[in-house]
């Protein structure tokens, strides 16, 4: 064992002397480096895990790649004389940042997942598992002081947008820790500058265009993010909502997350045209691989961009995937194959793609994500935990934060003899 | 020219048993048991198979089989000309079928309301039969709200009932029980409640009757004004908000009318609670009318 340890420390030696290019493109992994991962990962197999993380610790930060980058899939624009660029730099910390945030996404959806079918969870839940690479990248590009509005597969940015998985599954479990104390579920989550959820399909775009209005009004230099899907696409307020937007140059990105399927239908069978990015007519639009978290980032700032610079609304397009059914109730494959599912599984990934992005750049090591994963799968359990364990919200909240801010009034119940007390 | 029907004669056999419970016919009868869903479905199915003209327009109505699987196997069945899967468009939806019925008075169409944008929304489902009601006797359209909590629920249906051409006339109420000491007049779901409510009140020998509104409008004003004659004391039990609702249009009318000069006390509503719907159980379980609402205000009412 020491012999090894000290193979290793000579090796580490020899490589400091070497240069190390901040914008490489493919790293060209040196064989010893290769030899170092198998090392560590049979030391962490047959040994105990004190030499496994003796191992990882002898290989400090600085011997990973602090920055990258990338190519990106071009983006197809319409009305647009140039788009995003066609690379990404992507930092070390960011990337850890985006794989450990989708992984919680991931996990989050997964959990949610199996607390519903135990009945844990009960009423409307839709889930965001394959989708994470677009609430990921959306935020890398804009603030937290910028807005976002979303339809009902909401829990993916109600995380990114602040919210913490506690209080989302808590939420979800409809207890007094949730997110929105229990009362809103799981199309109903709040934050600062999060305006949920919203369970009719199609209204939170106008809704999105009035916090626009308000930033514009207000000249705070923020902007709105305002999404739909391809299901809602069709609906006739988005339409009004582009007109008034580009009419009065609202600081909006509109955002189409195109997932193939609004419920059981499929885009053919329910669109004439299925270029979403083209369907503002006079709004610029950007069609942009959802799958891949640099691209959505890079598209995301882009667009910000010309929204900022007072050009009005931009629409984009992201291509995405989901890999449960529409909501819990259904299979989700009864109108797609379970081989096409696999297929984008396998094929598209979006934590997958960063997770080979960063491996094969060194940007982190195996052992470095697989902590990663440890950790969220811990929060993940402790955040179950508490959303099955916290106390139902009390009786005494029935009628409370009907107002933001009033006096408390009567509320009448059930009965004319029934009266309750609403406070703020 | 006037809309057509909206297959008036299914949307009548199904609401017997969407308003809750009727009736189980004595023992000469064969009784099958029924779910909701089923219900509708078969309904659906013999009117599509009665006239050619019938026809299924909706939100994943064909291919998924319905939101909630109320239209399972139609499509299989009657294909893409008769089961028509639309796009998430609620008001073109609507529209289009108006504008058809206009041009064509043969035309027959349905409205698929257990669809997406209203299911999604229970709360509103009942506020829009209060708001926005426009059930009219043949040959009128007519609008048909589906309470989702009822899919599931099975039901004994006779014989007669499961017989093709059996109908119930739009805009008449059913007495679902007699009774003498006071009337609960109610719809959808909550006629349940009030059906659970008058046998536990049975065993301290308050008798109630219970009505079973099934048309919201044009309402049976008829049948409740008989009923309050009869008892003197009127209980009006829903699920959706008191302020301008169901409950209070019926006491409005009551007031208005004959059956005011009958009553020994002032008539009351039993409603949900005046705030929007929460989520959590506990707290949605609260906001809706319960057993023990219904039986306090009979109760009171009687000055028990």
């Amino acid at each position: 064992m020491p012999s090894l340890i000290n193979l290793i420390e000579e090796d580490r030696q020899q490589q400091g002397g070497e240069k190390r290019s901040e914008t490489a493109g493919r790293w060209q992994q040196d064989s010893m480096q290769k030899m170092l991962t198998i090392i560590s990962n049979v030391l962490r197999g047959s040994a105990s895990r004190n030499a496994a993380s003796m191992v990882v610790s002898s290989r400090s930060y600085a011997d990973f790649t602090p920055e990258a980058t990338f190519d990106i899939k071009k983006v197809d624009l319409h009305r647009l004389e140039e788009g995003p660029p066609l690379t990404a730099t992507l930092t070390r910390e960011e990337g850890l940042k985006y794989y450990r945030t989708m992984q919680t996404i991931r996990r989050m959806e997964l959990k949610a997942d199996q607390l519903y079918k135990q009945k844990i969870i009960r009423g409307f839940c839709h889930l965001y598992d394959g989708q994470e690479a677009c609430a990921v990248g959306i935020e890398g590009g804009i603030t937290l002081s910028d807005h976002l509005i979303t339809a009902y597969r909401a829990h993916g940015y109600t995380l990114t947008r602040g919210g913490t998985v506690r209080e989302i599954m808590a939420e979800l479990t409809g207890r007094r820790g949730g997110i929105a104390k229990g009362k809103g579920g799981s199309m109903h989550m709040y934050t600062k500058n999060f305006y949920g959820g919203n369970g009719i399909v199609g209204a939170q775009v106008p809704l999105g265009a009035g916090v626009a209005l308000a930033c514009k009004y207000l000249g705070n230099d923020q902007l709105c993010v305002s999404l739909y899907g391809d299901g809602a696409a069709n609906q006739g307020q988005i339409f009004e909502t582009y007109n008034m937007s580009s009419l009065w140059k609202l600081p909006i990105i509109f955002i189409c997350e195109n997932n193939q399927y609004g419920m059981g239908t499929s885009v053919e069978r329910s669109s004439a045209s299925t270029e979403y990015y083209k369907r503002g007519d006079y709004i610029p639009g950007l069609r942009v691989d959802g799958m891949d978290v640099l691209c959505v980032r890079e598209a995301t700032k882009f667009a910000a961009d010309h929204c900022r610079s007072g050009k009005g609304p931009i629409l984009m397009e992201l291509q995405t995937y989901r890999y449960h059914g529409h909501s819990m109730s259904d299979p989700g494959v009864s109108y797609r194959t379970r081989e096409e599912i696999q297929e984008v599984r396998s094929k598209s990934d979006p934590i997958s793609m960063l997770k080979d992005r960063m491996l094969s750049n060194n940007m982190a090591s195996i052992e470095e994500l697989k902590e990663i994963d440890i950790a969220v799968r811990k929060e993940i359990e402790d955040a179950a935990q508490f959303a099955t364990t916290d106390p139902e919200p009390p009786l005494d909240d029935l009628c409370s934060h009907i107002f933001a801010t009033d006096q408390p009034f009567d509320v009448r119940g059930a009965t004319p003899w029934t009266k309750l007390t609403s406070t703020s | 020219m006037g809309f057509m029907v909206i297959c008036s004669l299914y949307i009548n056999k199904i609401s017997i048993l969407l308003s809750s419970h009727f009736c189980i016919l004595t023992s000469r009868m064969s009784l099958f048991q029924v779910n909701v869903r089923d219900a509708l479905n078969h309904a659906m199915d013999e009117e599509l198979e009665r006239d050619e003209r019938v026809f299924l327009l909706g939100e994943e109505v064909a291919q998924y089989d319905g939101a909630y699987k109320v239209s399972r196997g139609l499509w299989k069945k009657y294909g893409d000309k008769r089961i028509i899967d639309t796009p998430i468009t609620e008001v073109k939806t609507n529209t289009l079928a108006g504008v058809q019925s206009q041009h064509n008075i043969s035309l027959s169409q349905y409205f698929e309301l257990a669809c997406r944008h209203l299911s999604s929304c229970a709360v509103t489902m009942v506020t829009r039969a209060n708001q926005k009601p426009f059930f009219c006797i043949s040959p009128q359209t007519v609008v048909f709200l589906e309470n989702e909590l009822m899919y599931g629920v099975p039901f004994e249906l006779s014989e007669e009932v499961m017989h093709k051409d059996f109908v119930v006339p739009i805009g008449k109420a059913k007495v679902e029980r007699q009774g003498t000491h006071i009337s609960l007049v109610s719809h959808s779901r909550c006629v349940g409640f009030c059906l659970d409510a008058a046998a536990v009140l049975a065993k301290e020998g308050v008798e109630c009757e219970v009505v079973n509104l099934r048309t919201i409008r044009p309402l049976d004003v008829e049948t409740i004004e008989a009923s309050v004659i009869k008892t003197g004391h009127l209980v009006t039990v829903e699920g959706g908000w008191p302020q301008y609702g169901v409950g209070a249009e019926i006491c409005a009318r009551i007031m208005e009318g004959p059956a005011f000069n009958y009553l020994d006390a002032p008539a009351v509503r039993v409603t949900g609670v005046d705030i929007p719907m929460p989520y959590a159980k506990i707290l949605e379980d609260h906001s809706v009318p319960q057993i023990k609402d219904i039986i306090f205000s009979v109760k009171k009412v009687l000055n028990m």
